[in-house]
Parts: C-alpha cells; sequence; structure tokens
C-alpha cells in the first residue's frame, strides 16, 4: 500500500480509536486485496511503510463482498460497481480477504 | 450488526479495480462517514 | 479529409543499472531500509542485455513478433527467451546501456554529462557504427574526462553518478546550485526521457519515409516536467529532442496528461494536420527513470529477474491524407468528461460508446481494442492482475448490459477484439499507442477494418484533482476515394472533364 495511505490509515486510528473504523479496498485481484487488508490488520508486508509492525487488526472489506454489499443502496451500487462483477475474480477476492480477516482483525 | 452505519470509513480504491470515488458514493449510503478515500495505480 | 498515420516507431533502451539507482522504488527503499535484503538483491536478479532482447514482449514491442503471435507463447514469458533474436527491429531497437549514455551526452546542451575517458574509448565506435545515430550526433559526443573529476562532483557536488556494470562511468552535474527544479536528480531523469525521445523521433523519420525537414510540429507527450524555479513545468521537450534529432523545419510543445497524454496528443496532431495548420506532426515520448524496477519487490520476492529494466520510446508520424495510409477519425472521439464520475461503466462508457453510438455503430463492429496494453508478465506478479484483459473484460461487460454481446460470448470477445499485453510499464508508454504501428499494417493488409485506441490518466496522483481521465480514437482505414466520389466527382473524373474543356477551347481555337 501506498505510504502516504498507511500514514493517514495510521492518523485515522490514532484519531477516532481503531475501533471505529473500516477499510473498504477496491483492489483489482485477490492476492491485492489480501496485501492491502494485511497491511492495515497485521501491518505492511513489504516493511516499507508507516504501518510496518504496526498491528491495527481494522475491520476491513473488498467493496464487492457480499456483506459490504448488502449494506449499500442498490440502485447506486448497480450503477457505480455491478459491471465490475463480471471483470473482478469475486470468489477469489472473497477467500483472500475472509481468510486476513479471520487471522488478523481484531473489531 | 450493521458493519458501516455509524462508523468512518478508509476508501483504498484502486485504478484498475474500484476507484475511491465509486466506492465513496455507496459506502455513504449505507450510513458511514467517508474520512479519506484514495486510489492507487500499480502500473 | 482526416489526417493519416505515415509510420511509426518504438524503442527500448536496456538501463538495467539505473533499475538501483534511479527508480523510485529502490531509491525510497534506500531511504527508509538502507540496509535491506532488497537492495542487495537487486544486482543479483538483473536481467542481461542478450536476455532482455531475447524477453518475447520486448521484441513484439520493436515490431518483430506479432502480437498474435505473443499470444500463442505460452504464459509466463520471463523463463522463455526467444533464441538469437535482434536487438534492431521493423519499428526501432532495442539499444544497451552502454551505448545510450554517448545518445544522453549528445542531447545535453549545457555540459551537466561527463563520461569517463576509459568508458568513451571503449564504447564510443559502438555508438557510432549504429546506422540510425547520424554524424550530427555521433559529434556531439566530448572526449572523457579523468575518473577523478566525476567521482568528485558526485561525492561533493551532488552530481547523479552514471553506472555500467556497477561501475561509475560518468555523472550528470546540477545545472544550478540552488534551484531544485534544476538538480542533479532533475536533470537526470529530464536527459533520459529527451535522449529516448531522439531515438524514437530518429526511428519514427525513417519507417515513415519521410525526410527531417518535412516535420513542421513536434508533440511530446511524456510525464517529465522541465524549467526552473520561476516556471518549474515550463517545457519544451519537444523542441528540445527535435533540436537533436535534427528535425530543422519543426516547432512544438509538450501535452501532459498523465499516461492518457499519448492519446490526447495523437488527437491534437491529427486536428492540427486536418485543420491544415501543419502538414506533418509527430507524437514523440521517451521514457521514465523513476519506474525501473518499481514492481522489483514482488518479482525478486517471486523468483522472477526484475524486469522492469527498461526506457520505452515512441513516435508516430501524422501527416495530410495520402490516399493510402489508415486515417484517425477525428468523428469518432471518445472523452471522459468532467461529469463523467469514476464508475468504472461510466468510465468505459464515455471512453468507448459514446463515439460508436454517434456513429451508428456497435461494440464488436471495431475489430481491435487498444486501451492500457501492459505486458502481464510484469503486472500479474505484482498484484495488479492483467491489465489489457481487464479493460478488455469491461468493454465485453458494456456489450452485454448494453445488449450486443452474450454473457457466454464474453471470454472469446476478449480474444477475438483484443490483443495481449506487451509493453513495459513506463505509464504512459503502455496507453494505447504500443498498437498503432500494428494497426497501421493490419489495416493496409487488410486483417483488420478499424482499431480504437484508448489513453487512460490517473489524474488523481498529481494531488490537484480526484478525477480521472481517457480520452480515445478510431483508427481505420483510407477513405479518401470513397469521399471524393461521395462528393460527386472522382480525381479520375475531373482530370477527365479538364482534359475535355481543353481539347474543347483547343477545337475552337482551330476553328478560328
Amino acid at each position: 500500500m501506498d505510504l502516504e495511505n498507511q500514514k493517514r490509515v495510521k492518523e485515522f486510528a490514532d484519531e477516532y480509536g481503531a475501533e471505529n473504523l473500516v477499510v473498504v479496498l477496491g483492489a483489482a485481484e485477490g492476492e491485492a486485496s489480501g496485501l492491502a487488508a494485511e497491511t492495515v490488520t497485521a501491518g505492511d508486508p513489504t516493511f516499507a511503510g508507516p504501518l510496518t509492525g504496526v498491528q491495527l487488526g481494522l475491520k476491513v472489506y473488498h467493496v464487492c463482498e457480499p456483506e459490504m454489499k448488502e449494506e449499500f443502496d442498490e440502485e447506486v451500487y448497480d450503477e457505480q460497481i455491478s459491471m465490475m462483477e463480471m471483470v473482478l475474480d469475486v470468489d477469489d477476492i472473497i477467500n483472500e480477504m475472509t481468510a486476513i480477516r479471520d487471522e488478523f482483525c481484531k473489531f | 450488526m450493521a458493519i458501516l452505519d455509524g462508523k468512518k470509513a478508509i476508501i483504498i480504491g484502486d485504478r484498475d479495480g474500484i476507484p475511491g470515488p465509486a466506492i465513496a458514493e455507496c459506502v455513504k449510503t449505507a450510513g458511514a462517514e467517508v474520512v479519506f478515500s484514495s486510489t492507487e495505480c500499480f502500473v | 479529409m482526416n489526417s493519416v498515420i505515415k509510420g511509426a516507431s518504438y524503442v527500448l533502451v536496456h538501463t538495467p543499472d539505473m533499475v538501483l539507482y534511479n527508480g523510485t522504488t529502490q531509491t525510497t527503499e534506500r531511504i527508509v531500509n538502507p540496509d535491506s535484503e532488497y537492495l542487495k538483491e537487486v544486482p543479483n536478479n538483473l536481467r542481461s542485455f542478450k536476455e532482455a532482447v531475447e524477453y518475447w514482449p520486448n521484441q513484439t514491442y520493436i515490431g518483430n513478433v506479432h502480437p498474435d503471435e505473443l499470444a500463442q507463447v505460452e504464459f509466463p514469458w520471463y523463463d522463455k527467451n526467444k533464441e538469437g533474436a535482434d536487438r534492431f527491429g521493423r519499428y526501432g531497437e532495442i539499444m544497451p546501456q552502454e551505448e545510450f549514455l554517448f545518445l544522453v551526452q549528445a542531447s545535453d546542451m549545457f555540459e551537466v554529462v561527463r563520461l569517463d575517458k576509459e568508458f568513451v574509448a571503449k564504447y564510443k565506435d559502438a555508438f557510432a557504427a549504429n546506422p540510425i545515430i547520424s554524424e550530427d550526433i555521433v559529434e556531439k559526443v566530448h572526449e572523457g574526462v579523468e575518473l577523478g573529476e566525476i567521482e568528485h562532483f558526485v561525492n561533493e557536488e551532488h552530481a547523479e553518478g552514471l553506472y555500467h556494470d556497477g561501475k561509475l562511468v560518468g555523472c550528470v552535474k546540477r545545472a544550478h546550485d540552488i534551484d531544485v527544479n534544476l538538480s542533479a536528480h532533475v536533470m537526470h531523469e529530464n536527459l533520459m526521457s529527451k535522449a529516448s525521445s531522439v531515438l524514437a523521433l530518429l526511428y519514427a523519420v525513417r519507417n515513415a519515409g519521410i525526410d527531417k525537414a518535412d516535420v513542421e510540429y513536434v508533440i511530446d507527450c511524456a510525464e517529465e516536467a522541465c524549467g526552473d524555479m520561476n516556471q518549474r513545468g515550463g517545457g519544451n521537450f519537444a523542441k528540445a529532442a527535435a533540436e537533436v534529432a535534427g528535425l530543422v523545419s519543426a516547432t512544438g510543445s509538450d501535452a501532459r496528461g498523465f499516461c492518457a497524454a499519448p492519446a490526447h496528443a495523437l488527437i491534437e496532431a491529427a486536428a492540427l494536420v486536418k485543420s491544415g495548420a501543419y502538414k506533418t506532426v509527430v507524437v514523440t515520448s521517451g521514457g521514465c527513470t523513476a519506474k525501473l524496477g518499481m514492481n522489483g519487490k514482488d518479482h525478486i520476492k517471486k523468483g522472477l529477474p526484475i524486469l522492469e529494466d527498461c526506457l520505452g520510446g515512441f513516435a508516430v508520424v501524422i501527416s495530410e491524407n495520402d490516399g493510402v495510409n489508415p486515417e484517425i477519425d477525428l468523428n469518432m472521439l471518445g472523452r471522459h468528461s468532467v461529469g463523467t464520475g469514476s464508475a468504472p461503466q461510466a468510465v468505459i462508457g464515455s471512453l468507448v460508446t459514446d463515439s460508436l453510438d454517434k456513429a451508428g455503430m456497435k461494440i464488436p463492429d471495431i475489430d481491435k481494442y487498444s486501451p492500457e496494453m501492459q505486458n502481464p508478465d510484469i503486472t500479474k506478479p505484482a498484484g495488479a492482475g492483467d491489465v489489457p484483459l481487464a479493460n478488455y473484460k469491461m468493454i465485453a461487460a458494456l456489450a452485454v448490459k448494453r445488449g450486443e454481446l452474450d454473457k457466454k460470448e464474453l471470454a472469446a470477445f476478449t480474444k477475438e477484439h483484443g490483443l495481449t499485453g506487451w509493453a513495459p510499464t513506463q505509464g504512459h508508454i503502455p496507453s494505447g499507442v504500443p498498437y498503432i504501428g500494428f494497426a497501421r499494417e493490419d489495416i493496409l493488409d487488410g486483417k483488420i477494418r478499424n482499431a480504437m485506441i484508448i489513453g487512460k490518466g490517473s489524474l488523481f496522483l498529481g494531488r490537484m484533482t480526484n478525477l480521472f481521465d481517457g480520452v480515445s480514437f478510431v483508427i481505420h482505414g483510407n477513405t479518401a476515394e470513397e469521399e471524393s466520389a461521395a462528393a460527386g466527382v472522382s480525381e479520375e473524373e475531373v482530370k477527365g472533364l479538364i482534359a475535355k474543356a481543353m481539347k474543347d477551347f483547343a477545337a475552337t481555337l482551330m476553328a478560328e
């Protein structure tokens, strides 16, 4: 994850409390989703950014996961995102995200 | 219990997946406050 | 009449040492983790020049392998070389680092580039022997200096080192003591972009079969900025490169728009020529040192060599309709506007279907789409997926939504109307334009009727807007003949009418 974005995530966790945050991702692949999710839960796996060694354990979802979709206004989702379900490997994304959440999510 | 309602949302979109602003439009409809939205680019 | 694509060039420069010293992934790591294992591993995972030349996607980029042939090569490609491949190609070449450093010096007008004496003695002849490098360019290369002088500039005066085989062989000095816009780092980055653009210009002129003096205007569409503290992005790379390439009749300007800039520049060039403002315009761009080794961490982690080891460049010659070459149809432009939004379907709609709708065409009516042609060998291991394929899926998905394609045919559509990506991840370089050379020939050969070139740009990275951007245009076969016919009279008929009038006139004279 971009270093500046990591810095902002860390600042928001300090400001609002990790339990009040939800991170929503739009990554193009399962693996990239998993890496981003790992960064905001267990720390930056590439050891490059401000979240290296910081275990925030934030709640994190990919925008195409059913848990998210369920909460959105259907019409808005259809207009903004639905087409991408035909493009992305949603099952792979769900698997990666679920694995990371099960292991590292604290909330 | 709702995941997003009443929470602060951080959005990390992807240029080649779903861009930040498109996610923000959806997240707002679920009652979360978008405190940060960004779009990453790997290429 | 629409302007035509007279020719195109594609060049690569293999710069393995710049991966370590100038790629931002590596320079950032040097600041954050100076002792990291990754930095130690980089030199051991760089490819040799031979390996870079024999790499299938690179052979495709310079025109020796058609994308259809590349698609037949079993994926991944990094472990399968095209044995005996040539560094020279139909569209350009893959220049080795040691020769390129001479072109960099020839592109330097302010004596900021110094090369070591021994290095000059060893490699200058090879540079001069390249047929595309004309005598006037070779003459711009200086005598080498003592290595001690170079070490002094690097160690004491913030010069940027130039390395070859891991050894210091030269430097780029700062061009100003205080102004960061003229720092050695910026001068280095800009000179590499300029020199690779010069190389692209030289090949473009050759490939189009025109004289250097025919070029009236050059548009540079790279992603660098040159200027000083009072005008940071003042420009003008285009004219600066045209000077070195010997395009004596040309002026020019820079077009910027992140990765979308090449598509913007081509539309501008086509419009300038169609309007009659200029007869021949060349769109050009050099490469980007910052992006070298951008995904190197992922490549090394997965046991791949660092595949982002080449600077890319390209140039396209646009000229008045010659009745033969494929045209850029200015009636079929797509654009992502301020009001389009960022929903993927809205983006693709604005870029693809808006212009098709105007022309009464459907998505499958375009034979080939060329969106972002990034090489998946590079992007897949880095978690960015197969970018061209994702674009094709989006276009196909939109076609399904519009009822122009059956959902079952989605996968087949991506193959029939798509291409496998081959371009290096140099930002603007992969964006739509890599196919123009092949598209021109495929249309001339009757293999395809038309192609849509799509450029997209991540404007938000500049922190001036959250907006995304993109434009598209359609290339199709030459219609000059049909156009004249539609206008009522063909060229032949006009000639016939004139001949008849002359005869009649002569007859009246004779009668008198």
